[in-house]
């Protein structure tokens, strides 16, 4: 736990590293989630289309 | 008019089989990157533990750029070659530069607060990185922005390519002027100086940042491939296409 507790201080910069990954991890995450997301929703349409006759 | 449609067919056909694999290598490389940056890669002498913010900085820098080249490489071939997947490659690619540059903006700035100061500095390496981000956006906003899609592609095409000249001015600015910014200290004559123990972590992290893009450009990619050809079967059939997906359809085709 200690060992933890002194890793999770970043030396002091425990304010600054965190927000740094989180950041990386909430835009770079979203990008993907977002992308996911719509890819689903263009072949959710397509395929409905395209079982619509033709 | 076949090799045209036959183009994008092929992409689809292709983009199916090396997704998986893609996605697999993206998550494991990432996972492998951020294992080395946060526990195995040394504390500097200098800035201590606060240096492992370069881990998911640097590689945002790097790929800020590279994506902007993918980006103007692509609205190139659009514009002479008129190829199709050529500007579908272009506006997939934008917002992902976007964000790989917010995220390099973000991090610079947590990391220069403890070590320079300060959150920002209007000098010519930081000024020059948020040009790039404003290209970006304004790709997109271009792009968007015409009722006639081919009209905004080429629009836009033609803001990408002239937006190349700002690269040249990001990567050299630290050697031009006199930045608050350190000097380029992997990508230079003489090799790295930066040590293999921080120099291993950042090109893992780096690696995983580009299967990401690769990834995602796939992705969405395949996504306005989709979209284009319901719009095609919404054109051919619209009762019945309207009929049979109403609200999501609209909504999606715009």
């Amino acid at each position: 736990m200690r060992g933890f507790l002194d890793w999770a201080a970043m030396g002091g910069y425990a304010a600054f590293v965190w927000p740094a990954y989180a950041v990386a991890l909430i835009v770079l995450g979203g990008a993907a989630a977002q992308s996911w997301h719509r890819y689903r929703a263009s072949r959710r349409v397509l395929d409905r289309l395209q079982s619509s006759g033709r | 008019m076949l090799s045209r449609l036959a183009n994008p067919a092929r992409f689809m056909r292709l983009s199916r089989a090396v997704l998986p694999v893609l996605a697999g290598a993206t998550v494991a490389m990432l996972a492998l990157g951020l294992y080395l940056a946060l526990f195995v890669a040394p504390p500097d002498y200098q800035q201590g533990e606060s240096v492992r913010i370069m881990f998911v900085h640097v590689p945002a820098a790097w790929m800020a750029l590279l994506v902007y080249l993918v980006v103007a490489a692509a609205s190139f071939v659009a514009l002479v070659w008129r190829h199709p997947l050529a500007e579908i490659a272009a506006q997939a690619a934008a917002p992902l530069g976007a964000a790989f540059t917010l995220v390099c903006l973000a991090t610079g700035s947590l990391w220069g607060r403890p070590m320079w100061g300060t959150w920002w500095a209007w000098d010519a390496r930081m000024t020059s990185v948020l040009v790039l981000f404003f290209l970006y956006l304004g790709y997109i906003a271009l792009v968007n922005a015409f009722d006639d899609a081919g009209r905004g592609s080429r629009a836009g095409s033609v803001l990408a390519l002239v937006g190349v000249v700002n690269l040249p001015i990001i990567k050299f600015s630290v050697d031009w002027w006199n930045t608050l910014h350190q000097s380029e200290s992997v990508f230079r004559a003489g090799g790295p100086t930066i040590d293999p123990s921080m120099l291993w972590p950042l090109l893992v992290m780096a690696l995983g940042y580009l299967l990401l893009f690769a990834a995602l450009l796939l992705v969405r990619m395949r996504t306005a491939l989709n979209e284009a050809r319901a719009r095609a079967l919404m054109m051919s059939a619209p009762r019945r296409a309207r009929e049979a997906a109403p609200a999501q359809a609209t909504a999606v085709l715009r």
